[in-house]
This record gives structure tokens, sequence and C-alpha cells, in this order.
């Protein structure tokens, strides 16, 4: 048998939550990390009589996130109860939407392996959060803070045929959702949830075979990995002559497996009908048209422009774009430097590798953009040496200072004076004539000895261009 | 009684106090209060607190009023008549309760009804059977039977109902009091305990006319915590009453004058005929020819939303949960199971299975589907006759008040109790019961006047023209 006979056929179900102040349909707060039952209106709570009212905010971003996925938005959409019990539902049933919902028919591309993919949005739905329920011992504890949280579920067509296809398409709708400054895209604190849907088939089969969904994924890694297992999983089950059956799994990352969670026996009859609490939502042509206007350069075309007026390479452009606040930055530097490819060596190296050390957002980065580009047109404009630079950028991370303001604070500037450097590099060979004696015999790799003597002499502040250019002409003799 | 305690003729407190003798002296035999409100007499003192310094007081300050049992009232318990919400005290109240209190009127108390308003008799109430002032062998009526007892029985100067398939005008029919269903939208359903959501509407039962429109147009209008309130204007009805109704046009269905109706109830609604008439109205018979179909359509309607709106009295968060201590539930089907099996009484079982029936995948497209379908026919055909005549009239129930369990037995001829009230609730229009006499046996007899949507001033100046025809002086015993 053979994995390679087999080809994966996954859709995702992307839930979002909407950055809203207030719930989806009551005027609690949606802020995380609340005590207990904060945060819980009569609404929230299901109480007798209480009545949600539609948040306006939510639908503007999901109509926002709908435009971005290039969705259709309904002129007409409508929520619907989905009934189910369970003891952190407090009303006995979602407010969601079924046949009617606001986006449909979109689609994202994403980057991969060199190039450009697309995955069909089959449409995106707005929704309610349930609570939490916390098991401790034998009794069960409910936190409803969480209850009535607005969502905007966003599902795939099954046109992902990888794990890894799947985690970058994932990656994609969280970092446009995160453009959109819709949705924080925390997985960890569940503000992004990954719901897979996986099959299996042979190779050359037009059929689908029979999907398994997957839960509880709370990373892109796990995505993959959580997939790789299933996928594996299904094709040893159908290759020893078993039925894949139709269910519900859970993904357990510290085992790395997937467990039965329900099967398709036990799932729910959800009773959709439309609320008669809320009216449909109407959307109207100008308004969505502002909404368009609206929209921020999306990751993907960001990409597309780096890499065409920046002449950055494809590769550079998409790390570059994967968050706004980077690509906003990383422009804010091209731009004040004019030197676009030195702004991105920068920003790619060292700026990326100290926000990663020091796990901190680019909004934080303690080297203002400005102060960055300056740099970069001092080694231009050749006051200082590259090396100098490294030790400057240094100084700025841990101060925040200019560079400006460090190199003259430790006199730092370069010495490109000719005659200067000509007077240390004579200095140099008096005192190492047994050097440039062995030099001119053809010990020609002595060169960077001189040119260590000659910087430790200037304090690292001779231009090294002319160090070797004055040490060239010198040592020939 | 509201002028004079604004004139200080009268203080609210002796007011207050004076109904609730009253109560204390008739209600162990009406049982037309499941729980009094402490605060009453608190509440009338400041009234006159506020008239002694001059401080200007609203439309109803003083007034002694009744709540159905199924509106919240913030700090005063809330049951719903049922055992599953027998402890249930609100931290809010609904917004018709607000306002209420805002005009300055007392809260006497919450008033029986059937339970979850699922009834047309008050019998199935948790706290047991109200009785019919006017014979205290007969039912008030239902669901707002409670209501219906304190206005009539003297226990309260005016009661809010709610109507959801005819709620407050076959009690009002019942008990001789004008009741009111107003125009879906009119009246904020924010904190009334939701039955189905979409034919839901409270109103006033009151003693006359006036008092009806002054009580409606005290709680209706437009409230951001309802989605379906309207923003269409609230006229003051009160002021407007006119009985000259010459131009008026009333439609008479002749679906509403079959066979079925009780020769007495006939006999009072041609005589209420004749008094639109009198007043300058002119008849002309029409055809609504969906009537039938009325009962079916609003019983799936209902129990649907009904299955999920109780869906959330689950013993978790509040209300009754069953006792758990000596023998725990084994999972959380049992846990559920128990604290519904035992918290719900039938009537209430028999709707919430009903309506998941109706809404069950497989069942959804000829059932639910299909009801909605014929219910935008009727509104169609009730648009179109109404584009022809501005009232219509008929008979609010097929007879007069029934018996104590002389059909609790029988579900079907107790829904069929329905078939006049329903439509306007499918539609959405309003609707009213005026006193039109009596059966021979002395049961008062109401006649319905149905209006196009936001018209309930047509209601107000029909309803008062028969009121004044009537001119009727009887009370019922209890109040001898």
């Amino acid at each position: 048998m053979s994995y390679n006979d087999w080809e994966s056929v996954i859709g995702l179900e992307i839930h979002a939550q909407l950055l809203t102040d207030s719930k989806m349909f009551s005027p609690d707060s949606t802020h995380f990390g609340a005590a207990d039952n904060e945060h819980t209106h009569p609404v929230s709570l299901g109480m007798p009589g209480a009545l949600p009212v539609l948040n306006a905010k939510a639908v503007e971003f999901s109509a926002m996130t709908g435009l971005a996925l290039n969705c259709k938005i309904r002129q007409r959409s409508v929520f619907a109860r989905k009934n189910y019990f369970y003891p952190d539902l407090p009303k006995g049933y979602q407010i969601s939407q079924y046949d009617e919902p606001l986006c449909e028919h979109g689609h994202v591309d994403y980057f991969l392996n060199g190039e450009i993919r697309r995955v069909g949005i089959t449409r995106a739905h707005m929704e309610e959060d349930a609570g939490k329920s916390v098991h401790q011992g034998e009794a069960t504890l409910i936190n409803l803070n969480r209850a009535g949280v607005p969502l905007l579920e966003i599902v795939s067509e099954p046109d992902m045929r990888t794990p890894e296809e799947a985690a970058e398409y994932a990656r994609t709708v969280r970092k446009i959702l995160r453009y959109l400054n819709v949705c924080d895209g925390n997985l960890e604190e569940g503000s992004l949830r990954c719901d897979c849907n996986v099959s299996v088939r042979k190779k050359g089969e037009a059929k689908f075979g029979t999907k398994v969904e997957l839960k509880n994924i709370n990373s892109f890694r796990f995505v993959e990995k959580a997939l790789e297992y299933e996928i594996k999983r299904q094709i040893d089950c159908i290759e020893t002559g078993e039925k894949i059956k139709q269910e519900t799994r859970l993904y357990d990352s510290t085992k790395n497996r997937t467990f039965t969670m329900r099967s398709k026996e036990d799932a729910h009859d959800y009773r959709y009908f439309p609320d008669p609490d809320l009216l449909p939502v109407v959307v109207e042509e100008n308004w969505l048209a502002i909404l368009k206007a609206k929209l921020p350069e999306l990751p993907l075309a960001r990409a597309g422009r780096f890499q065409a007026d920046y002449q950055l390479p494809v590769y550079d452009a998409f790390v570059l774009t994967t968050e706004k606040a980077l690509a906003d930055y990383f422009e804010a530097v091209a731009k004040d430097s004019s030197n676009p490819k030195a702004a991105s060596n920068w920003v790619m190296g060292e700026v990326l590798r100290e926000l990663n050390e020091h796990k901190i957002e680019i909004e934080k980065c303690p080297i203002a953009a400005v102060d960055l580009a300056r740099l970069i047109k001092m080694i231009d404009g050749k006051e200082i040496s590259g090396k100098m630079a490294k030790d400057i950028f240094a100084e700025m991370w841990q101060s925040g200072s200019s560079p400006v303001h460090i190199v003259k604070a430790k006199g730092l500037s370069q010495v490109t004076d000719t005659s200067t450097i000509e007077k240390i590099v004579d200095d140099v060979m008096v005192a190492s004539q047994q050097a440039v004696a062995d030099y001119r015999r053809g010990k020609t790799k002595l060169f960077g000895f001189f040119v260590g003597q000659v910087m430790k002499v200037s304090k690292g502040q001779a231009s090294p261009e002319l160090v070797n250019q004055i040490l060239t002409t010198k040592l020939k003799g | 009684m509201r002028d004079a305690i604004a004139k200080r003729e009268i203080r609210a407190r002796e007011v207050t106090e004076k109904f609730m003798g009253q109560i204390e002296k008739w209600n162990p035999r009406l049982n037309a209060y499941i729980t009094l409100n402490e605060q009453a007499l608190e509440q009338a003192k400041q009234i006159d607190q506020r008239l002694s310094r001059n401080e200007k007081v609203g439309a109803l300050a003083g007034v002694p009023v009744a709540i159905k049992d199924l509106l919240c009232t913030k700090g005063l318990r809330t049951t719903a008549a049922s055992k599953i919400l027998h402890n249930f005290v609100p931290p809010f109240s609904a917004t018709v309760v607000e306002r209420l209190e805002a005009a300055g009127a007392i809260n006497l108390g919450k008033t029986n009804l059937d339970e979850f308003a699922m009834g047309s008799s008050s019998e199935t109430s948790h706290f047991g059977i109200s009785k019919n002032p006017w014979n205290l062998e007969y039912v008030p009526g239902g669901s707002s039977g409670g209501s219906a007892a304190a206005v009539a029985g003297g226990l309260a100067c005016a009661a809010v109902g709610t109507d959801t398939g005819g709620s407050i005008r076959q009690p009002s029919s019942f008990c001789g009091l004008v009741g009111v269903k107003p125009t879906y939208g009119r009246v904020s359903r924010y904190g009334i305990v939701a039955y189905a959501s979409s034919l839901d509407q409270a109103g006033p039962m009151a003693r006359t006319v006036e008092d009806a429109a002054l009580v409606l147009e005290t709680i209706a209008g437009r409230d951001e915590r309802d989605s379906t309130t309207s923003r269409e204007n609230v006229p003051q009805w009160s002021q407007k009453i006119s009985t000259n109704l010459k131009g008026l046009k009333v439609g008479l269905p002749k679906e509403y004058y079959s066979d079925q109706v009780h020769p007495d109830t006939r006999e009072r609604v041609d005589q209420a005929v004749e008094a639109v008439r009198a007043a300058g109205a002119e008849t002309v018979e029409v055809s609504l020819s969906l009537t039938d179909l009325a009962v079916s359509i609003y019983y799936l309607v209902a129990t649907s939303e009904a299955s999920s709106n109780l869906a959330r009295y689950d013993g978790v968060r509040f209300g009754y949960r069953s006792d758990f201590s000596k023998r725990p539930a084994e999972d959380i089907a049992e846990f559920y199971c128990r604290t519904r099996g035992e918290g719900f009484g039938s009537e209430v079982k028999r709707r919430i299975i009903l309506g998941t029936y109706a809404l069950s995948s497989g069942y959804y497209d000829a059932y639910y589907k299909k009801a909605c379908q014929v219910r935008r026919l009727m509104r169609e055909q009730f648009l179109e006759v109404f584009s022809r005549c501005q009232i219509l009239m008929g008979p609010v129930c097929v007879s007069p008040a029934f018996k104590i369990g002389g059909r609790i037995a029988d579900p079907l001829k107790m829904y069929l109790n329905d078939i006049f009230t329903t439509s306007a609730n499918l539609v959405g229009i309003p609707g009213m019961s005026v006193p039109a006499g009596f059966s021979k046996a002395g049961l008062p007899i109401g006649v319905q006047l149905l209006a196009a949507h936001f018209q309930e001033q047509h209601l107000f100046n029909a309803g008062k023209a028969i009121e004044e025809a009537m001119d009727i002086k009887e009370l019922p015993h209890v109040l001898q």
C-alpha cells in the first residue's frame, strides 16, 4: 500500500470573534479576562422576556470581511434559531444564520510554494457564541461571559488537498481579518477557531469520501498535524477494509491524535427557523459602497505591489505583508530611506529577529521607522560603516534613540578622510614590518590582518572601503 | 378616578387601600392574583407626596392596575403561572411595566393566567383556576383570565394582559370588559415571557373604552430593546374618540356569522351592528375564506415558536430544578428531562411537543413552512378586505363563558374556541372586544372589532358608540 495513491479533500470552518465592544445582541462587554459571569446582561443569561437587539458594528465587520473574501453580500439576510440543549447555551438555541447568510460565493487567494492558489468561500455568516462549561470534579460550572459574543463563521469549499494548503489558507484568512482589524486572530484565547472537514479518496476518483470533522485545534501548526494524523488514519482504515464513519473528532495536541467526540447518529436535529425576535438584515448598496471604499489594501495585493514598486523578491514581499503593521513599517522605512532593498534586509533581518527574540509585536518596536530609515541613509551616505550600523542598531533597540543622536554622543561617525586613513595605514605597516614582508612575498591572506589592525586603531570608524583601497595600494609597495 | 386623584379630591393611598381591601376580601374566591405587590401602598404614598408638592405626575397617577404574571416586574416574583418559574424574581421590569410606573400607575400585583399563556380558560395555571366574577362556576376565559377577573371583580381599575391568539379579547368578552390587542409592534415585548414571539402583544383590559385607550397610549411606542416595535407615531386615542361614525364602513365577514355561533352571542353581535349603524356607519358583507384555517395555522406557528422559546427553562440558571439530592442525574439529558418533566404542566408539554414536531427535519416544509405561507395569504386577504372597509365586526368567541372543567378534557374543542380571534394575531392587526350585553344565563358577551394595521382609533370610536348604545349598568354579583 502507498499513501501516495490517495488524495485528501479538506474544507475549513473558521470562527472569527469580531472585535466589537459589546455583544452581538446585547450591551454587555466582550472583553477577555473579566471575572466569571461579569458580562451577563439579562439577554446573555436568556432571562424570560429578554430580547436580542442586533449590534450594527458586528454587521459592518461581517460585511467588510465578506467583501475582503470576495463574497456577494446578500441584500437581505435572516437570523435563524439553531435549537439544541446544552447547559452553556442559555436560551436553548443559538442565534445564527441558516439559509440566508450575509456573505456567499467568495474566494481567497493565498501564496504557497512560490505560487498563488485559490480556495472558494461557500459562505460567511453571523452568529453568537455560547458560554463556557468548566468541569470541576463532580460539578460543572458555567461562565456566560462569552455567551452572545459575535462570531463570523467562514465556511470554505472543499478545495484544499494537503494539510499544508489548509494551514496556509487559514493563515491567510487570519491575515485578512487582522488587516481589516475585525478580529485579533488569537487562537489560544479562542478568538479564532478552526474546524477542519477532511475526507480521503483514491487519486483520480471524482466522488468525495466520507468526511470527518476535526475540532479543538488551537494553532495553525496543529491544523497541519491534526490533518496529517487524520488523513493517515482514514487511509489506514480503508486499506484494512474498514469504513469511515461520519463523525466529529477532537484533536489532542499532546498525544498528536484524534478521538471520536460524537458520531452522526448523535447529531442534533437543530430545527432551524427564522428568529421572530429579529428583523431581516437589509443591506443597502450605498452602504456597501462606503464599506468598499473603507477597505484597506489587502495582503495579497500589497505583496504584489511590493514586488512591483520595490523590486522585492516574492518571498520577501509575502513575509513583509503578513501583518498590516509590519507592512506599514517596512513601507515607511523604504520610502524614507529611498532604499527598499536595504529596508527589506533590515526589517526581515534585524527587526524581525529582535521582535521574535523579545516576543513583541511590530506595533511595540522600540525603533521608529523613521530612525531605521535614517540609519540606512547614513550607511548609504557612507557616514557609518555597515559594521557600525549593527552596533548602532543594537543601541537604538536598547534606548529608542535616533541613530544621529547615538553617533554624535559616542563620536562614532565614520572616518572618510583619506589622509587620516593613510596615516593610520602607514603606522600599522611600520609596526608590522615582518607581516608586510610576508605579504609581499605572496602571503596575501594577511590582508585581513591589516584591515583588522587599521580598524582597531580607528576604533572601527574608518570607512572599510577606503581602508581596502589604501591598503591594497600601499601593500603593493 | 384618575381625575379625582389628580385634583386631590381623593388620595392615591386611599384608593389603593380600598382596592387592597377588596382583594383581601374577594381574591380567595376569584383567585385573580398570584402574587400581590407589597410596594403598592408605598408607590401610592409617593404619588400623594408629589401631588402635595405640586410636582408633575403621569397620566395614570394613582390608578391601581393589575399586571398579568407573564410580564417581568423587577424584584417581584414572575411565574407565568408555571411551576418552572414558581420562584423566579426578575432583575428587571418589562418595558410595559416601566411605562406604567413612569405614568404613576400603582401595580397591585400579578394576575393569574393559563400556564405560559397557553390556554383559553385559565385552567392550566399551576396556581389554581381563576373564577368568573359574573358566575363563579364559570371560567373567566384565558389566558389573561386573572386580569379579567381582577378588573371585572373590582380588584383593579384596569389590567394589562397579553394576546397571542385571543388571550385579551376572549376573557374580556367572558367578563364584560373592553380589551384591546394592539397592532403587532405597537407595544414592546421586552420583559414579557415569550409564548409565540411573532404573535404576542400586550394590551389593556378595562371597564370602559376610554380607560383602555388611556392605558394603551401609555404603554405603546417604539422600544429600542425590542427590534419588532414600530416607529409609528402613537396618537392620543383617548382624546380623539368620536362616536360619530358617519363615513365609516364596517365589514361583516360572512364566515363569522356561521351556525357554529351560539344564538345568544349572535343576537348580541347583531345588536352591536345595529348600534354602529345607528351611529352613522355603513355595513357591507365581506368574506374571509381562510377563516377555517386560522386555528390550524395558529397552532402550528404558535407551538413552533413556543417549543424554542421555552427551551430556556432548564433549571440551570433560574427557576425550578428537580431535586437531585436523593437521586442524582445520570447525565445531562436526565437533568433536563426531570426538571422540565416536573416543571411544566401537561398543556405546555403538549404544545412543546407539537411545535418540536412541526419544526423537525422532514416535517418542517409540510408544517411550519406551509403554515407561514398560508399566514402570508391570510394577510393579503385581510389587506384586500380592508381596502373596502375600515373595520370588521363579529363575535369574539362562538359562545359565552363555559363552565369550569367543561372543555379542559377536549383540547380540540378548546382550541376551536379561538377561531375568530387568532386571525388578528397571525395578520398582525389590532382587535378589540367590547361588551354587548348578556346571554340568557346572565353571562357577558363581547363583540369583536378588527381594524387595519395601526388603525386603533377606528376601534375606539366604534367601541365607544357600542358602549354608549348598550349602556350597561349591571355589575357582577361579587361587587354587590
